[in-house]
């Protein structure tokens, strides 16, 4: 413990943590009351990059909301696609081909691992230790490519469309993903050995951030968080969409509550990924991959309609109010960072400053879609 | 003590496990490429600005001005200009001019066109740093040594003055019987000029 710690006379100063700080992954300020090297109050203070998606939402009709959804969380930007076109399929009835439904899916959990690895590298950067970015990097680097081939972007994926996705996959696509899948298996044993099994990681990330299922349910924390936390719960199992039901995986699940299950749960997420992908593959059926009849100028009944999914960082989920015209009454987006990183506030009490940044790290958050 | 001595000994075995792993990735071929001498060789379906698209046959674009892309542009980057020129089917585009600063890329113009007249480019080496290299012309972009002037029409043109003649015998003959005033107007300007 610090002198200023022990001394009665708790002189306590005033740090700023950003906005422009690389350990903050954007643009989250943080305002922490220290009390000499420990964190006495922290507040994160958002808004830095406020882009008013919802009112967005409003003003624009159904079909030209899409580009905003790759642009909420930019790392798992295909979840958000998926949201979106279940939340409209959902209003308007509409019945996606199977094929779609595949190729959705494993886009998805391809763009899941991806975050992943780019969260697994950027968070053990946090930590001080360079090289596992570069390696992660690399397989990212494949997946990217191979997600370009189908989707035509790179980043800010605006793939799916009402009723299908906007181009079918071809043969080099799926011998493409067998081959990064056959590639990518071998390599999170790497990882382990080289950085999960470091003993300056382990004495950084074992007992740092307890977080219990208590306070996940409070602030409602989900995803590796909550998973983290000992709590089963994935919107793919408990509210299952798509074509989840009948694909085989588990659900990572770790009981020690602390950054290290966090960053346990991630990994693993990992190589169900890769089960999920290769089972969707086997399954892929021949068809159409849009469905027919969907009208260029849609307009939902009236009515109040929702739809989550399971994003890289937890449940995201979108609620809309339909008046029966073009555009929507009421756009509703529920990001999962927002509810993590609120209970840093809770968490971090006591904590020494280095202990919190690895704490945040391990929270994932991509602040974009923080503050929407 | 012996807890002090077995975590000093399993702590340096990880870290030796750990360098063992990047001593090996050392030695590999690295997968890196030295960018502006190499490229990475774009997909075909990579989704750059819009492009028109030339038609093989005329080598003129598809373009039936219909404006349904400005339409369904969420940011409202595109503007169509087009006119009627006698003695041609239909609008001829003049300028398709597109603000690239405020394009998001999300293709619901190329979705939008009925004709199939835009696509997507592969281009991507668009750094600047003046705003206005950014809004494209992208009809002049199609034909760089100048925009060809629409084939006319000769059949087309005739039967066109001949409606536009025959219009304008209507129209005068409906102003006859209904307004005889401005014709006595006129009269009345013809005789003052007389005087």
């Amino acid at each position: 413990m610090s002198s200023l710690a022990q001394s009665h006379l708790r002189e306590t100063f005033e740090l700023n943590i950003g906005p422009q700080h690389p350990a903050t992954h954007g643009v989250l300020r943080i305002k922490v009351v220290m009390d000499g090297e420990y964190i006495d109050r922290a507040e994160p203070i958002l808004g830095y990059i406020h882009r008013m998606h919802e009112k967005m939402g409003e003003n624009r009709t159904w079909n030209q909301f899409w580009p905003n959804m790759g642009r909420l969380d930019y790392l798992s930007a295909i979840a958000y696609n998926h949201c979106y076109a279940g939340l409209v399929e959902r209003a308007m009835e509409i019945v996606v081909p199977e094929r779609a439904e595949y190729i959705r899916v494993i886009t998805a959990e391809l763009n899941r691992i991806q975050s992943h690895l780019l969260g697994f590298g950027a968070y053990i950067m946090d930590l001080g230790g360079f090289t596992p970015l570069m390696y992660a990097m690399d397989e990212r680097e494949q997946i990217l490519d191979l997600l370009e081939s189908v989707t035509g972007s790179r980043l800010t994926y605006c793939y799916f469309r009402f009723g299908g996705v906007y181009n079918d996959i071809d043969d080099d696509f799926i011998t493409g993903t067998r081959a990064f899948i056959k590639r990518f298996r071998p390599q999170i044993p790497i990882y382990h050995k080289l950085v999960t099994g470091n003993v300056i990681l382990m004495d950084r990330l074992i007992g740092v951030g307890p977080v219990s299922a208590e306070m996940c349910r409070k602030y409602g924390a989900t995803g590796p968080v909550l998973r983290g936390s000992g709590v089963n719960y994935d919107i793919r199992r408990n509210e299952p969409y798509s074509v989840y039901p009948e694909l085989d995986f588990d659900i990572p699940v770790y009981k020690e509550c602390d950054s290290m299950a966090r960053y346990m749960v991630r990994m693993d997420e990992m190589v169900q990924s890769c089960r999920i992908i290769e089972q969707a593959l086997d399954k892929l059926p021949e068809g159409p991959v849009m469905a027919e009849k969907v009208p260029k100028a849609l307009k939902p009944p009236k009515g109040d309609f929702h739809f989550a999914v399971e994003a890289a960082r937890g449940t995201f989920s979108m609620r809309t109010v339909s008046d029966g015209t073009n555009t929507s009454y009421r756009m509703r987006l529920r990001s999962p960072t927002y509810s993590n990183v609120s209970l840093f506030e809770e968490a971090s009490r006591g904590m020494l400053l280095s202990d919190a940044l690895a704490f945040l790290g391990s929270l994932d958050p991509v602040i974009p879609e923080m503050d929407r | 003590m012996s807890g002090y001595f077995t975590d000093i000994i399993t702590g340096l075995k990880s870290l030796a496990v750990g360098l063992q792993i990047t001593n090996k990735e050392f030695l590999t071929k690295p997968i890196t490429l030295q960018y502006p001498h190499e490229a990475v060789k774009m997909t075909p379906r990579y989704r750059g600005h819009i492009e028109l698209i030339k038609d093989p046959e005329t080598g003129m674009n598809k373009c039936i001005s219909c404006g349904m892309c400005e339409k369904g542009c969420p940011s409202g980057c595109i503007t169509v200009k087009s006119e009627k020129r006698p003695g041609v089917k239909g609008k001829v585009l003049t300028a398709y001019i597109l603000n690239f600063t405020t394009c998001s890329l999300c293709g619901q113009c190329v979705e939008n066109c009925k004709p199939g007249a835009i696509g997507f480019s592969n281009e991507y080496n668009l750094a600047s740093t003046r705003r206005e290299d950014y809004i494209f012309d992208l009809l002049r972009k199609l034909h760089p040594e100048g925009i060809p002037e629409p084939e006319v029409d000769p059949e087309l043109l005739k039967k066109e003055l001949e409606k536009q003649e025959a219009a304008k015998q209507a129209a005068a003959a409906k102003k006859e019987p209904a307004k005889k005033a401005p014709a006595a107007e006129g009269g009345e300007l013809k005789a003052e000029e007389k005087s």
